[in-house]
């Protein structure tokens, strides 16, 4: 299974057109794919809060937004999260690479790994995990699920999940 | 002028168009003077109003008009290479820039030092800056309007606040009339 395009395909599939990257080596074959498809327009951002806002218009305009982040991100974008996207009530799942998870190479990453899911339970912000291959499976039904309920949905996707970091 | 007697100025040329408008008094200001169906309101999220706009710019066809502050574009300045990298015609920035931050007590920001944010802007690669005193900024607006083309506006002004309340409409209310004006 190529993983990359399954995510893009179940993004497509639930009529996600608007995706804002910030990027990360785990997720450089899904940001690939996703601006080689022609049904999602791709704006990378160069900073998350920022991304969270280019989302937060977008639906507003109609369209189904998405952002790519790493889980450092989670630090950057509390006030946004509480005050844009939960206050206003708006949809957004938020594809994240898990760094600092097992088979991890870099020690600092590790820090913010530790907070990540007790951050996210504190926002009360509906979390999954994907360690296997197969937890992508669920992908589509958690992209519906989000634009059901209408709140910041966390998918953690963490080297276990992509396999790895190549020779690590 | 002060911010509050620029926004009265331009409230009819904005009311025909989506407006997103910067956290604070701004927000107040605007909700005060000419409150619309076609205004967003931010009732928090410091430096986002720029993002949000340009969004919404790249989403549909109507024009938006961002309603952005000197320091509130300081907070975000990542915002203005991806506005200037995206291009989108129906969007225009407007950075009201009275040199301090106005919400928090009139503190000053280094736009109102140094820094110059139209220089900024150009920098970034933004193709249409125009830095403006704030009693010339109606005719330069309306004619960004006309021009459909992508425009940063610099509007340069006096600090400065007047007492008002604050916006007690409900967040989700402020989106969903939005949203429901968007597709109007």
């Amino acid at each position: 299974m190529n993983i990359d395009k399954k995510i893009t395909d179940d993004l497509v599939a639930n009529d996600v057109s608007f995706v804002t990257t910030v990027p990360c080596k785990q997720l450089a074959g899904v940001i690939d794919e996703i601006d080689a498809r022609d049904e999602i327009f791709h704006i990378p951002s160069n900073k998350e809060d920022e991304g969270m806002g280019l989302c937060a218009g977008a639906f507003m305009g109609g369209k189904r937004p998405a952002i790519i982040m790493q889980n450092t991100a989670i630090g950057v974008t509390i006030n946004t999260l509480a005050t844009l996207i939960q206050y206003y009530r708006m949809p957004l799942p938020m594809l994240i690479s898990y760094r600092g998870e097992l088979r991890e190479p870099v020690a600092c990453q590790v820090e913010m790994a530790v907070h990540t899911k007790a951050l996210l339970a504190e926002m009360k912000i509906p979390t999954y995990h994907f360690h296997h291959q197969k937890d992508v499976e669920e992908l589509d039904a958690i992209l519906k699920y989000t634009f059901m309920c209408n709140k910041p949905v966390a998918i953690l996707t963490d080297a276990n999940f992509w396999g790895g970091y190549g020779d690590q | 002028m002060i911010r509050s007697e620029i926004l009265k100025e331009i409230a009819p040329i904005l009311r025909d168009h989506l407006v997103v408008c910067n956290i604070g008094l701004p927000s107040q200001e605007l909700h005060m003077i000419d409150d619309q169906p076609t205004n967003f309101y931010m009732l928090g999220t410091m430096g986002l109003s720029s993002s949000i706009g340009f969004g919404l710019a790249l989403a549909q066809d109507k024009t938006v008009i961002s309603i952005d502050g000197d320091g509130s574009v300081l907070t975000n300045l990542g915002t203005l290479p991806t506005i200037a990298n995206n291009e989108t015609d129906n969007y225009i920035l407007l950075i009201i820039d009275n040199g301090s931050y106005g919400s928090t007590g009139d503190q000053p920001t280094y736009a109102g030092k140094k820094t110059s944010l139209s220089a900024v802007a150009t920098a970034c690669g933004c193709d249409t800056v125009i830095e403006v005193q704030d009693k010339d900024l109606g005719p330069v607006l309306q004619s960004a309007i006309d021009s459909k083309k992508m425009t940063v506006i610099v509007c340069k002004c006096d600090s400065g606040n007047i007492k008002l309340p604050v916006i007690t409409m409900d967040p989700v209310v402020i989106r969903d009339r939005f949203m429901k004006a968007v597709q109007a």
